[in-house]
């Protein structure tokens, strides 16, 4: 039965997700966006402690709800819509977790699990980006050779999100891609667990950003980076590139949660400005009867439900445990869009006001762009949908 | 709890619909909008999938509930098929619709069997008006208490089957508020002009009215003195509009996507150029989201809670989904879409229509 009515479990963790919005971050996003790379620590020992948001593949010793995901989602959406960059600071497993559940072997994930159940803030962190790949990721020429009773691991990646959160400001793990075999393409392409400290690997620059800034984003060098056979995630005989791609279906609906979180932010405080300056959006009126202003705000609430909806429908394939490639890219490919659209046009209805760093739609503006870039650019994911619906291969439709 | 999935029951209906919508909407479609009259089989064969008695209780000569969700789901499909034979078959329910959401009991029990006979029956309802800014809540059409009576003045267009309706369900300005009144056939003062030539919806009979001191009893006001939640009834109205939206963007995507699948150029098919493809991944992500919001939209309407909002964003995105993915369809086939030879210039037209006519339609 077709049904928009939040479960008790998903209305109860959003209020709470607010609170912490409200309370424990909005007030700081100015200051972390100000002191690039500098961690909320703060917060990120709060988030620990209450253990709430420790969500996604962290719940061996509570049932696995129902709605799983949904719930990784709804908290992704909420605490977006505080900020972005705390967002990205959640100690929780993110991307390199969702590598880890998607293609790990059972002890690979109980000695993630047991990470997570520290008492020190954790975090994971994947890379996968080169600096001469980045959509074409089957391309990547970081290499893991075997030596002996040991993986090796030569190569630098780019853009990796929260790699000095999971390797330097906690004991962490990092999620890297390498081929085992680039004569062989996709099939070559293997996931390795490094945990932090291990010798080898380096953090050379952290990236300074248009947005975002509370996150860190490094690039890492893998000189003869040495890891124990057991740290190839999976086995030999599980699927590299496939394994990558699934990890996608995930993170891109969460992505987009991201964007969706930014622009509702964006929308919230227009229509809160509104008011106090007496302007009410008459909802059913003709539009020929509306102000620009009340267009403007109409059409973006649609375009902003629009795309929320593709999400829960999207995350809500994931927790039937239905396929869900199609619809994970639409609401990426969507979000990125409308989040992008209407923090800038957020900046344009205040105006000036919009455009003084004093307000946070700026920051909302610079933030969001990235949820149009991350986890597949618009483009890819408009590839992704287009081959699918118009059934070419990825040599048919470039 | 979310769920995205429709009950068993619906399925049923969507795939009634659907193979109706093949089989008897498609095929007749241009034939029908060449000679601007309803093929006779969609009412026929539609009237037999009993879609508008399955909305109405027992104890009013119909055999189920009403459900805005149920009735979208379908409405989606039907408009799939073709938009002027979706409005024609669900004509009816403009009138029997607003008694079961809005009328008394009497209303009810005197009117709502009409619409459960075996074969069927036209209705009508008369909302739009012909001028610059029409807005549904400050109606330029009054109706003023007369004694035990109502009196009606003012113009309206885009009556579906005016002449052919027995009832009509006329909107009008009332004590300062939009009401709805069960006007008969043949009531004095009411005029029905000729036939509307438009742009588009051409096999549905649209007909222009002219209200001159229009004297019905008191009785006849949608609700008794107590009125009609009109907001409720125009949010239903503009859900099941919306549904029909996605149905019309769906057909002519559909067919933009086959052609972009077979039409070579240059060596390849077309759709193998991302101008092409992106544009189809653009239309079925809006399509996707649109679907989306008209559920929403229904889900909370069926849930009783007010839909203004819902109904109204769902309202605005589908019909702007819905041109758009016509212009482009039309676009995608270049000039084979401007001919009449081919569908989609029909879909453009019919789609033009969405987000400007109103009140033509309740599910």
């Amino acid at each position: 039965m077709i049904s928009f009515e939040k479960s008790k479990m998903i209305a109860e963790q959003m209020q709470y997700a607010e609170t912490v919005a409200r309370e424990k971050i909005r007030s700081q996003a100015r200051y972390y966006d100000d002191h690039e790379h500098e961690l909320p620590w703060e917060f990120a020992r709060f988030i620990w402690d209450e253990g709430r948001m420790t969500l996604d593949c962290l719940r061996p010793w509570a049932e696995v709800p129902e709605e799983e995901f949904m719930l990784q989602i709804v908290t992704t959406e909420m605490i977006s819509w505080g900020d972005l960059g705390f967002f990205m600071c959640l100690p929780w497993p993110a991307l390199g977790g969702n590598a880890i559940m998607v293609s790990g072997t059972e002890e690979q994930k109980a000695l993630v699990r047991d990470k997570f159940r520290g008492d020190k803030p954790t975090w994971c962190c994947m890379a996968l980006t080169e600096s001469h790949c980045g959509s074409d990721s089957s391309a990547i020429r970081t290499r893991a050779v075997q030596d002996g009773d040991s993986w090796v691991l030569n190569g630098e990646k780019l853009f990796v999100t929260s790699a000095q959160k999971a390797m330097i400001e906690s004991e962490g793990y990092m999620v890297v891609w390498a081929t085992i075999d680039p004569s062989a393409g996709r099939a070559g392409m293997k996931p390795f667990l490094i945990p932090a400290k291990t010798p080898g690997v380096k953090l050379t620059k952290l990236e300074n950003k248009l947005g975002l800034r509370a996150s860190d984003t490094a690039v890492v060098i893998l000189e003869d980076c040495r890891l124990p056979l057991e740290n190839m995630l999976g086995s030999h005989s599980t699927k590299g590139f496939k394994g990558a791609m699934a990890t996608f279906d995930k993170a891109r609906p969460a992505a987009a949660a991201n964007g969706v979180g930014v622009a509702r932010a964006t929308l919230d405080f227009l229509k809160e400005q509104l008011e106090l300056n007496g302007i009410k959006i008459r909802y059913g009126v003709s539009r020929n009867l509306m102000s620009s202003i009340e267009r403007e705000i109409v059409d973006m609430e649609a375009q902003l439900r629009a795309a929320w909806l593709l999400v829960l429908k999207a995350a809500w394939l994931v927790d039937q445990k239905k396929p869900n490639t199609l619809e994970s890219s639409m609401s990426k490919a969507k979000a990125g869009d409308i989040a992008t659209k209407i923090t800038q046009k957020g900046i344009e209805l205040m105006g000036s006001l919009g455009y003084s760093r004093q307000l946070l739609l700026e920051k909302w503006a610079r933030d969001a762009k990235v949820t149009d870039l991350f986890e597949g650019t618009g483009q890819i994911n408009r590839l992704i949908i287009a081959r699918r619906i118009l059934g070419f291969s990825s040599k048919q439709l470039k | 709890m979310y769920s995205f999935e429709p009950t068993e029951e619906q399925k049923i209906i969507v795939d009634a619909a659907k193979k109706l919508a093949l089989k008897e909407f498609r095929s007749r479609m241009r034939d029908a909008d060449e000679a601007g009259e309803p093929a006779p089989e969609w009412t026929r064969a539609g009237w037999e999938l009993g879609m508008l008695p399955a909305n109405i209780p027992e104890e009013y000569g119909g055999f189920g509930e009403h459900s805005s969700l149920t009735g979208v789901l379908a409405a989606e499909e039907l408009a799939w098929g073709d938009l002027s034979a979706t409005l024609a078959l669900a004509a009816p329910n403009l009138v029997a619709l607003p008694i079961l959401l809005c009328g008394t009991e009497e209303q009810k029990k005197a009117m709502l069997p009409l619409f459960c006979t075996e074969d069927y029956v036209h209705g009508s309802a008369a909302l739009m008006e012909p001028q610059f800014g029409f807005d549904p809540f400050t109606l330029k059409t009054s109706a003023t208490r007369k004694g035990g009576d109502y009196v009606l003045d003012g113009i309206k267009c885009n009556v579906p089957f005016a002449a052919e309706s027995d009832w009509m369900l006329v909107y009008a300005a009332c004590e300062g508020k939009s009401e709805a009144f069960l006007m008969p056939k043949g009531t004095a003062g009411l005029t029905v002009g000729g036939r509307e030539q438009n742009m588009g919806l051409r096999a549905l009979p649209l007909y222009a009215v002219e209200l001159k001191e229009c004297r019905i009893p008191a009785s006849q006001r949608l609700g008794g003195e107590a009125g009609c939640d009109f907001s409720l009834l125009l949010n239903a109205s503009r859900v099941a509009l919306s549904a029909m939206g996605v149905g019309v963007a769906r057909a002519a995507y559909e067919f933009a996507l086959d052609h972009a699948k077979n039409r070579k150029a240059f060596g390849e098919a077309i759709g193998q150029r991302q101008s092409i493809a992106f544009t189809l991944a653009d239309i079925i992500t809006d399509i996707e989201a649109a679907r989306l919001l008209v559920w929403e939209a229904a889900w909370t309407l069926d849930q009783k809670r007010d839909a203004t909002r819902e109904a109204y964003l769902a309202w605005n995105f589908t019909s702007d989904t819905a041109l758009t993915a016509a212009d482009r369809a039309v676009q995608i086939l270049g000039g084979y879409g401007y001919i009449r030879d081919y569908p989609v210039e029909l879909w453009l037209r019919n789609a033009r229509a969405l987000g400007i006519i109103e009140g033509i339609a309740i599910v």
